[in-house]
């Protein structure tokens, strides 16, 4: 990345400066969160579809669905399939091509989130063991990154997959019609599971950090869980904690999460 | 004949969908537009003039403008694998051609400006709104330009010509069938890009391109809008 994409030392020392004060430059606390702004149905074609608004990062999120062969080792559920693309239309820093490791570990962190928590009941999308299964596609896509990607996205799958028509299914010929839906919904828990990442910053730790205080964070952990069981976790990037500070990471995570679940209870 | 040609969609032949315009949608961005026809959406950011890497690719005579053009996996019924593909790399830089006319990148040297597209709902015609909203991100990110362009697409369903094709239309199977002629214009009225696909002969074709300069002048009205609304 350009040494002149990132933030210089001084503002990130200053950054910290602020944080061991408990104070940030937004004047959140350090577990506030970003006002979060979610619509859904913003794409017609979509199975679902939702956009999500946390402070100024936009993530895009798209469900399309198609019927495939089971994978061996579940023959009577339907497939998940969770991919994610850091455009260069949403940030300086991101270049066109291929996939890079942060847009891969975006769609894996929110693949396990949803898959590990049992949100989607996929037993209910089999239509023949063994033959034939809905295969669930969810597509990320960012359309300004202001920091925070990683929780924004899981925000904008679940508002996107409550949002989804089951399409229309010829049984005799075996083939979808895309474009025509049924009026069912996806099968999904009403167990909603929300993922938050803490970051480290300096000795302290925040969520929702913006662009600046991502760039400064030395590790983060996301904790994906639903109804205060935790079913996926991931700590991200390469300085230590001590276990107590993994416990204060835990503390801060549950508060968190009862905060932002009043928002999702909405949907 | 004319009066009596049914649009699926009940549109007179030479309407246009209903035109959306809005600049300043990407925060990060240096310029930021989205245009829509009807359920076709296109949102476009400019990110530049920047030093062009790798270096063996800046152009010491002049500056470089690179587009790029996506479509979402979700924005038509059948998914789309995302990533490029030969159409888009296609598309990509017929845009390039359709805008660089007008962008005064003379001095800009060994620089680049990106102008990266992406089509979230796709319902016909993503190219043109496409063309429209980046040429309006363009002007929002404060690149010198000559003038905007605007582009729309003409049809001709079976013997009969329409302005601004939608998926249905784009299908048509009646008689002749379905041809489609994407055009861009400048506002001073010169062609900076043109594509057929179908069968025409040329008196229609002039036609054609006589319709698409008219419908133009009314998109061009609709960027122009959406411009001066960002300093209110």
């Amino acid at each position: 990345m350009d040494k002149e994409l990132t933030i210089s030392n001084l503002t990130g020392n200053k950054i910290k400066k602020y944080l061991a004060e408990g104070k940030r430059f937004d004047n959140r606390k350090p577990d506030e969160f970003r006002e979060i702004v979610i619509e859904t149905g913003i794409s017609k074609n979509a199975e679902g579809s939702a956009k999500v608004k946390v402070g100024k990062t936009e993530v895009w999120v798209g469900i399309k669905m198609n019927v495939a062969e089971p994978y061996p080792d579940s023959l009577d559920k339907g497939n998940l399939m969770v991919t994610a693309e850091l455009l260069p239309l949403s940030s300086p820093r991101f270049e066109s091509g291929p996939p890079r490791f942060p847009a891969i570990e975006l769609g894996r962190l929110t693949d396990r989130a949803i898959r590990e928590s049992k949100f989607i009941d996929f037993k209910k999308l089999c239509i023949k063991e063994g033959e034939k299964v809905w295969t669930v596609f969810i597509d990320i896509y960012s359309i300004n990154d202001d920091g925070n990607l990683l929780d924004a996205a899981v925000l904008g799958t679940i508002a996107a997959l409550k949002d989804a028509k089951i399409p229309k299914y010829d049984k005799k010929e075996e083939k979808v019609l895309f474009g025509e839906w049924t009026k069912d919904k996806l099968p999904l828990s009403k167990e909603i599971p929300i993922s938050i990442t803490a970051y480290k910053v300096g000795d302290k730790f925040i969520v929702d950090p913006t662009r600046d205080e991502e760039d400064i964070s030395e590790t983060r952990v996301t904790v994906g869980s639903s109804n205060g069981v935790i079913s996926s976790m991931q700590k991200g990037e390469s300085q230590e904690l001590e276990v107590a500070e993994f416990k204060e990471i835990l503390e801060l995570i549950t508060k968190v999460e009862r905060n932002i679940f009043k928002k999702l209870e909405k949907l | 004949m004319s009066k009596e040609f049914k649009r699926p969609d009940g549109r007179k032949v030479d309407e246009i969908r209903e035109m959306k315009a809005k600049v300043g949608i990407v925060p990060n961005a240096d310029g930021s537009a989205m245009f829509q026809f009807g359920d076709t959406i296109a949102i476009a950011a400019v990110y530049g003039p920047k030093k062009m890497h790798p270096q063996h690719l800046q152009n010491p005579e002049k500056g470089t403008l690179r587009c790029n053009y996506n479509m979402m996996s979700f924005s038509v019924t059948d998914r789309i694998r995302p990533g490029p593909s030969r159409r888009s790399t296609e598309i990509s830089k017929i845009i390039e051609w359709a805008l660089e006319p007008i962008v005064m990148i003379d001095k800009y040297k060994n620089m680049v400006i990106d102008v990266h597209i992406n089509i979230p709902q796709a319902n016909a015609s993503t190219r043109c709104a496409g063309i429209n909203a980046a040429a309006m991100a363009l002007a929002h990110a404060g690149i010198p330009m000559k003038d905007l362009v605007s582009s729309v697409s003409i049809g001709k369903l079976d013997k009969q010509l329409v302005v601004d094709l939608n998926k249905k239309e784009e299908d048509w199977e009646e008689g002749e069938g379905a041809t489609d002629i994407p055009i861009t214009f400048t506002n001073d009225g010169k062609m900076t890009h043109i594509q057929l696909d179908g069968k025409i002969n040329t008196k229609q074709l002039n036609e054609a391109v006589e319709l698409a300069r008219k419908a133009c002048k009314e998109i061009y009205e609709v960027q122009k809008k959406a411009l001066k609304e960002i300093g209110e």
